[in-house]
């Protein structure tokens, strides 16, 4: 069998620690090879090392049966290797084409010639059936749409193997439908793939071989149609996971987060939160169900005093914290694992350490007449690494070179050790492996069964459907309904979210709103 | 190459061949390089009295380095530290001149003064920065001509239609006889001890307190920090405010050390836009700024001498000042050209 890439026993080192340790990975043409593991388990790494970023210690790689050596990206780009990366490389506020020829300018007696450019474009899209638009800005392009910019553009520069960074890791599920299709029209066109994920049903869904790493080293190589995503899930963390996630009963008691008629407007001043009424009472955890922009972000942040509050109550314990700045949010007992870990969760550029004590670095035993000890920040440090096993190789590690799952394990360490009353779950587990989210949602179980109370917000149906002891479905600022996991289903829930009335499931905590939309039959 | 050894050797080749550069300046118009670098040597070291000079040049360097380089850590460009250090020279050569005091009220009045000069200057951009999210950058440059013309007519009214005013009492001055006996009666001063303990106080502020905390994550990421819990707006004006009085203080070192008097001025002072230069040299840490300091003023102040010693004209002095300082700042092409090399090596 011909191989078009093989990457034999690569051994990559940065300083003491071992990133790839004898990873083999063989790529036959026309096939989509899937590379699984967890975050933080080395995929990217191998990948740099295929890309030219970095250098390998040991191994060799060979492109269509020749050894080579990829000292840097152009000798990859002319070996015919494209990487789709996950972070889009792209020039908001030029044109599809210009982002495309970037840095390879066509001239025409030494002026730019974008037209013949934007020919070739627009042919190389039909080809593959990407149906992009050559003169498009991409800033008014949507995330899928510049994702196929970016495959275009590997295309456009001839690449015959396509490295895909974790590819779905922004897109909406349309989306995914859609890139998959583009996927198998580029291997029926004669390319090979390499798709980059954690993520195991898209595995199962296009991929023919999958190659497992775990901590830096190879755990091998099996043919998907062989295999099943639990055995997956094992081979990739190393254990049994468990995909349903288990729990107990929920004891809820008296109300812990009351709101009342609240009602939030965006910086543009449009109501998107529409006198909207909710309780989250001890011990139990409430999930709210939404399409994204339905004023999900505006009620967590009018919740955690991160946004003006226009008219209504809310209160924790029957304490008003209505408009309160968030650290009395926080002193009042609110925990919130933001949304966006990177804009409001972190401070990227300071050590994961001073990062843990982010809300806490003003208080003693830390802090004293305004002084702090750094050493209780670090002995703080330590600890929530431990607990939460946070992979990094200390507390003075910047939190920017943490993978995704180890920082968001970090927010979550320091959200739950401060023991709030109300912890605000905000998509928790986005672009997070199975094994971290089997850890997080098992997290967030235990508050709850500590007597706390847990506020989950999701637009995973999943996750919302496994975690949540009752699940508010918001649409357009309001909670349409309220319905207990085990007597709904998927379905039902995505009508509600779209908007559509469904008649409440005997359930006492119906909520008396329901719109007189027409059905529809899907 | 270890780091270390690549941390000490990229200054040096830094330093050489700007030098070397400097030379072929020199060589193309004319001049003797060596004639002209042994005139610069001399000048910065040729005796004692030099010397003294020398660190009495560093000292305004040093604050208005700090100036910049602590708004820069809380993620602000404070491009008014030449305005606000000319505030700070007016206040305290005012207070200097206004009243007799004993020694110990006066002169750390005096100091004050043009601190608070300083500090209100900064305050006045942060607040705007903060409340109405007009950009620092256009406000401090602004700020610096409005100091420039307001500090000449106040010059003017206090010294009733004169251009200076008159010397300020010897019980404000920063004048040291010690100082004076040991580097033969040049006009080396005790604010060096004051700019010295000032690099100690940033460094303090910003590694020991929660305030230096709140500072630096706020420069780094002002939504984590709202997050967080932290007073973003508050920040933003403490920041300027205490850029604000460390060139304050780089002012009334020349009002109480240097000149003893504050004079009206046909154009800006330059300490304060070449300490960003200083700043950014020190990696606006608060040694480095002592570093980029010393560098900044040792050339300056030795330049002077080339013109005399070596016949070298101002202009071509200037540009090999000039040159020096782009190699050091580029010492960044240096350390990537290292590299390069290390890898080679590596690769054979």
């Amino acid at each position: 069998m011909e191989y078009v890439i093989e990457m034999l026993n690569i051994r990559k080192e940065f300083g003491t620690f071992v990133a790839n340790d004898d990873i083999t990975l063989q790529l036959k043409k026309g096939e989509i090879h899937a590379l699984l593991g967890e975050n933080g388990a080395g995929k990217s790494t191998l990948m740099n090392v295929l890309f030219g970023l970095y250098q390998p210690e040991g191994g060799e790689i060979r492109v269509r049966g020749k050894k080579v050596d990829i000292s840097n990206p152009n000798i990859a780009n002319d070996l015919g290797i494209g990487m789709v990366h996950q972070h889009f490389m792209l020039v908001e506020n030029f044109t599809v084409t210009e982002n495309i020829i970037l840095g390879n300018e066509p001239t025409k007696f030494g002026v730019t010639n974008k037209k013949d450019a934007a020919k070739r474009v627009q042919e190389v899209s039909e080809q593959y059936g990407l149906n992009v638009d050559p003169h498009a800005l991409i800033e008014d392009i949507s995330v899928g749409m510049q994702q196929r910019v970016e495959i275009l553009k590997t295309l456009y520069r001839g690449a015959e193997i396509l490295i895909f960074d974790e590819p779905t890791a922004s897109l909406t599920p349309q989306e995914i439908v859609e890139l998959i299709q583009i996927m198998k029209r580029l291997i029926a066109e004669g390319k090979s793939i390499i798709l980059i994920t954690h993520k195991l049903k898209e595995i199962m869904d296009v991929s023919d071989r999958v190659t497992v790493i775990r901590k830096g080293q190879g755990i091998g190589t099996v043919i998907t149609a062989e295999t099943n995503p639990a055995d997956l899930a094992s081979l990739m963390v190393g254990r049994q996971v468990e995909f349903k996630t288990v729990k107990g009963q929920a004891n809820p008691t008296e109300d812990a987060l009351s709101i009342k008629d609240l009602v939030v407007e965006d910086y543009r001043g449009v109501e998107k939160v529409k006198r909207l009424n909710l309780t989250v009472r001890k011990g139990e955890i409430v999930g709210i169900a939404g399409i994204d922009g339905n004023g999900q972000s505006e009620l967590i942040e009018a919740i955690t005093g991160l946004r003006k509050v226009k008219s209504g109550t809310i209160s924790l314990h029957d304490k008003d914290i209505t408009g309160l700045k968030p650290r009395k949010v926080t002193e009042a007992g609110i925990g919130h694992i933001p949304q966006d870990r990177h804009k409001h969760g972190l401070v990227l550029d300071f050590p994961i350490g001073h990062n843990i004590s982010l809300q806490t670095y003003y208080k003693s035993p830390i802090s004293k007449g305004g002084i702090i000890d750094y050493k209780k920040i670090d002995e703080k440090a330590l600890q929530i690494i431990k607990d939460f096993d946070v992979r990094t190789q200390g507390p003075h590690t910047p939190a920017r070179a943490l993978s995704g799952g180890n920082q968001q394990k970090a927010i979550i360490g320091r959200e739950v050790d401060r023991d709030p009353d109300l912890l605000i779950a905000a998509l928790p587990t986005r672009g997070l492996d199975v094994g971290a989210i089997e850890f997080i949602h098992s997290r967030l179980i235990e508050q709850r069964d500590n007597g706390k109370a847990v506020l989950l917000i999701s637009f995973e149906l999943d996750e919302v459907m496994n975690v949540s002891d009752r699940i508010a479905v918001i649409h357009d600022g309001e909670i349409v309904d309220v319905v207990v996991p085990e007597e709904t289903t998927e379905q039902e829930l995505g009508l509600l979210m779209a908007g559509h009335s469904v008649k409440a499931q005997g359930n006492g905590n119906n909520d008396s709103k329901k719109e007189g939309e027409d059905q529809h039959v899907n | 190459m270890s780091i270390r050894a690549t941390n000490l050797l990229v200054p040096v080749i830094s330093v050489i061949l700007g030098l070397l550069v400097g030379a072929i300046v020199m060589l193309v118009s004319g001049y003797d390089p060596i004639v002209g670098y042994t005139a610069l040597w001399n000048g910065i070291f040729g005796d004692l009295y030099t010397i003294g000079e020398t660190i009495r040049q560093i000292t305004p360097y040093i604050l208005a380095g700090l100036a910049v380089a602590f708004a820069f850590r809380s993620g602000l460009f404070n491009i008014g530290v030449e305005g606000q250090l000319i505030v700070g020279w007016f206040a305290a050569a005012y207070v200097g001149v206004a009243v007799e005091l004993p020694k110990i009220i006066h002169l750390p009045l005096a100091i004050l003064a043009a601190a608070a000069a300083g500090a209100l200057w900064g305050f006045v951009p942060g607040l705007l920065k903060a409340k109405f999210h007009v950009h620092e950058v256009i406000v401090t440059i602004m700020m610096n001509y409005i100091a420039l013309h307001t500090t000449n007519a106040l010059i003017k009214t206090v010294s009733d239609g004169g251009d200076r005013t008159e010397s300020i009492f010897l019980s404000a001055s920063l004048r040291s006889e010690f100082f004076q006996n040991l580097t033969d009666f040049s006009r080396l001063h005790y604010g060096i001890l004051i700019a010295l303990a000032m690099v100690a106080v940033m460094w303090f502020i910003l590694e020991k307190t929660t305030l230096g905390f709140e500072l630096k994550a706020v420069g780094f990421n002002h939504n984590a920090s709202e997050y967080a819990g932290m007073n973003v707006n508050k920040n933003v004006i403490l920041a300027m405010v205490i850029s604000g009085a460390f060139a304050g203080l780089a002012g009334s070192m020349e009002a109480l050390g240097t000149f003893e008097y504050v004079s009206s001025k046909g154009g800006f002072t330059g300490i304060g836009f070449d300490g960003i230069a200083v700043a950014l040299l020190g990696m606006n840490t608060p040694l480095g700024v002592i570093f980029g300091a010393t560098l900044f003023g040792s050339l300056k102040y030795g330049a002077l001498n080339m013109p005399n010693a070596a016949g070298i004209p101002l202009e071509i002095v200037e540009i090999v000042i000039a040159v020096i300082i782009f190699f050091v700042a580029s010492g960044y092409i240096i350390r990537l050209f290292l590299l390069r090399a290390a890898k080679k090596k590596e690769a054979k």
